[in-house]
């Protein structure tokens, strides 16, 4: 299935080489979980503090169990704070 | 210095600076800073009077920590009655002058009446003096700047300065100190100019002092430095990407306000964003970002310095802007950008630049171009009134070309220095003003973040995310991460930030620090410093004590509880994308739990038995 992965700040530099704007297009197979998908782009698990699906936070005891679905947007972020 | 125990009275309309001692009875209380100033104000002035009117006040307050070795002491803040909003207003600022003012040997400079000319206060140590501003009076502040510092030959005098917006009566430019640090918000600027008080220059060279403990607090702040420097937010992110990273954070999150709040999230977003600052761009290979920047004793060093493309047609011909200077941090380059729906990051970068060369809030202004641009597009401005500029959402020309008529007082540009509630009352859309109290807001979609309406509505200088920023908690989740989509629990947790937050910003710190510190951390600094034994329940009560102060003030101003509440879209137009699709903010199930939890009566009025517990 297809996946939107973004990947900011710091993270940025495990992007795929096709990333554009911090956004890459990839394929995973059905049943991914996020961890999954950030163990297969070598994101550090505990570098990715923030994350979210379809903008919505998952905690870190649910990011081996919430699958992810076709065309679901995973983007995650370093601890980051601005105000 | 901890207390100085000294403040300097300037009565411009007398052309007199006289010291007198600090009430220590009063500062046991409220600290410093924002409390102590507020406690000093509410006193001194009638909360009914005319903002700008000579009876208006406007007081320059350091914290018992600005200018010692704790790591951000560099703070201080203006405070005074808002022209924008009849409410209390308190801006606060980095930079220098903070620090100058403190080894001036002061803890605060009250300025009150009206000087006959234009002055400037010229404070070297002890010796205070008026001096004649004629020849800076319609210059801007970087312009002034500069003329002061040739004149008094010091490259270290440290000037706090109002622009030619503050002069032409923009209902909300600031006070800039340090060519790019600003107290921005609420029309402080505009209070300084209608004294005829263009700016403070100060220099310093009193050292530290009276700290209470000395060896207890060297440990208490290197304890806390070590803190911050581990701390991968204010060790590593905030000087790595600003607080500029925040905007695709939240923009994912569905709650980046978009064309004066009609949408939620931005498409332009990342090519505005913390990451687009860092990318080469073709024209020189450099890329806006720079270098960071730190203000006085500063350990995190979050602020922007950046330099616009020079290809760029904003500065064609004008080398000035050609330099490095203060970038966009997040609530300017949103307000600036996707509120406007512009995503030229230079063209941003311009507009900030004129914001803080000529002195006004670019969050109010972005915010007050959007909701013009809003009533172009609806046929209620055309180009006669804003002299054939096409104010259209997405047009960098519009953006820029508005900053510089407000810059300068000129043309449609005094509409726009009217602030967006003035102006859609002016042209028969109230309810397009994106205002709470008549200040507009800052980068957060209380659609998408539910707490935030609840900030926005109580905070006693009008919309404003540092008053209590659950953003924090709810997005970033520091200190704990709650639901951002839910109004659970959202009273109690925006009182406990609007409580510890008064005492931050009263002790000279900066409240950047409290993404790394709790009151755990900060407390034991402050009682290191000062008497009165200031542990972190002091601190606490002292901030809830101000809270109340500032909310007396405002029931006395005239403001109700109707006041407290936040513009028709956000409250009945559900957001349309994003998380919060279909939501709108539901401040009718958080807003009468907080007035109870507050000890405030159903109107939002402190009970007896509240005033009488925090000995007000």
């Amino acid at each position: 299935m297809r996946l939107q992965l973004k990947l900011y700040a710091t993270l940025a530099e495990y992007l795929p080489p096709q990333a554009m704007a911090n956004v890459a297009e990839i394929e995973v197979p059905a049943g991914t979980s996020p961890h999954q998908v950030l163990d297969l782009h070598r994101v550090p698990r505990e570098r990715a503090h923030l994350l979210l699906v379809n903008g919505n936070y998952i905690p870190p005891e649910r990011r081996d169990e919430d699958l992810l679905r076709e065309g679901d947007a995973l983007a995650a972020w370093p601890p980051v704070a601005g105000g | 210095m901890a207390w100085t125990r000294k403040i300097l009275r300037v009565n411009l309309t007398a052309g007199t600076c006289t010291e007198e001692p600090l009430n220590m009875e009063w500062a046991h209380k409220y600290l410093g800073q924002r409390g102590l100033a507020t406690k000093y104000l509410v006193e001194e002035i009638d909360a009914k009077v005319d903002a700008l009117a000579p009876g208006n006040k406007l007081i320059m307050a350091t914290g018992p920590l600005t200018g010692t070795m704790a790591a951000t002491g560099g703070r201080y803040s203006v405070i005074t009655k808002s022209p924008l909003t009849g409410a209390i207003a308190c801006s606060n600022s980095g930079g220098f002058i903070g620090n100058e003012i403190k080894n001036a040997g002061f803890d605060m400079i009250i300025f009150e009446g009206k000087a006959p000319k234009p002055v400037y206060l010229y404070l070297e140590n002890e010796k205070a003096e008026l001096l004649p501003a004629d020849e800076l009076w319609g210059k801007s502040v970087w312009e002034a700047d500069h003329i002061l510092h040739n004149r008094h030959q010091d490259p270290l005098l440290r000037i706090a300065c109002v622009g030619r917006s503050a002069e032409q009566g923009c209902l909300y430019a600031g006070v800039v100190n340090d060519l790019h640090r600003a107290a921005g918000r609420s029309g402080v600027g505009t209070v300084m100019a209608s004294k005829n008080l263009k700016a403070v220059a100060v220099r310093g060279t009193r050292g530290v002092g009276n700290v209470r403990d000395i060896k207890a607090f060297m440990h208490a702040t290197q304890a806390a430095k070590a803190a911050l420097a581990g701390n991968p937010v204010t060790g590593e992110g905030l000087p790595k990407m600003g607080t500029q990273v925040l905007m695709n954070v939240i923009n994912e999150v569905g709650a980046m306000p978009t064309r004066n709040m009609r949408e939620v999230q931005f498409e332009g977003a990342n090519r505005i964003s913390a990451e687009a600052m860092h990318i080469p761009r073709e024209s020189d290979g450099k890329p806006n970002l720079t270098t960071n920047g730190a203000c006085f004793g500063c350990t995190i060093a979050c602020g922007r310095i950046s330099t616009i493309d020079p290809k760029h047609y904003s500065v064609a011909d004008k080398p000035q802007y050609k330099v490095a200077s203060g970038g966009l941090e997040y609530e300017a380059a949103w307000a600036l950008g996707s509120n406007t729906g512009v995503d030229d990051l230079d063209a941003l970068t311009y507009a900030n630049f004129l914001c803080n060369e000529d002195g006004f809030d670019p969050i109010s202004f972005g915010a007050t171009v959007s909701a013009a641009m809003e009533l172009f597009e609806i046929g209620a401005i055309t180009t006669e009134h804003t002299g054939g500029l096409e104010m259209r959402f997405g047009s960098a020309e519009a953006l820029t070309r508005s900053a510089e008529l407000v810059a300068k007082g000129e043309g449609f540009g005094r509409d726009l220095a009217l602030g967006s509630k003035r102006l859609c009352e002016k042209y028969g859309h109230p309810d397009l003003s994106m205002t709470v109290k008549g200040q507009e807001f800052p980068a957060y979609d209380p659609r998408g973040i539910q707490g935030m309406g609840l900030t926005y509505a109580t905070s006693n200088r009008g919309a404003c995310h540092l008053r209590s920023y659950t953003v924090s908690s709810e997005i970033l989740g520091v200190p704990v991460k709650t639901d951002p989509l839910s109004t659970d629990g959202k009273p109690e947790l925006v009182k406990a930030f609007q409580d510890a937050t008064a005492a931050v910003d009263s002790s000279g710190l900066c409240v950047f620090t409290t993404f790394a510190w709790t009151l755990e951390d900060i407390a034991p600094q402050v009682d290191a410093a000062c008497e009165g034994g200031w542990s972190p329940e002091k601190m606490l009560e002292a901030g809830e004590r101000i809270w109340n102060l500032e909310r007396k003030f405002n029931l006395d101003a005239g403001l109700t509880a109707k006041d407290d509440t936040l513009p028709k879209r956000l409250l009945k137009d559900a957001a349309k994308t994003g998380p919060a699709k279909g939501k709108v903010n539901e401040l009718h199930k958080m807003l009468p739990h907080y007035y109870e939890i507050r000890g405030w009566t159903p109107v939002g009025v402190p009970t007896a038995e509240t005033l009488n517990r925090l000995a007000l």
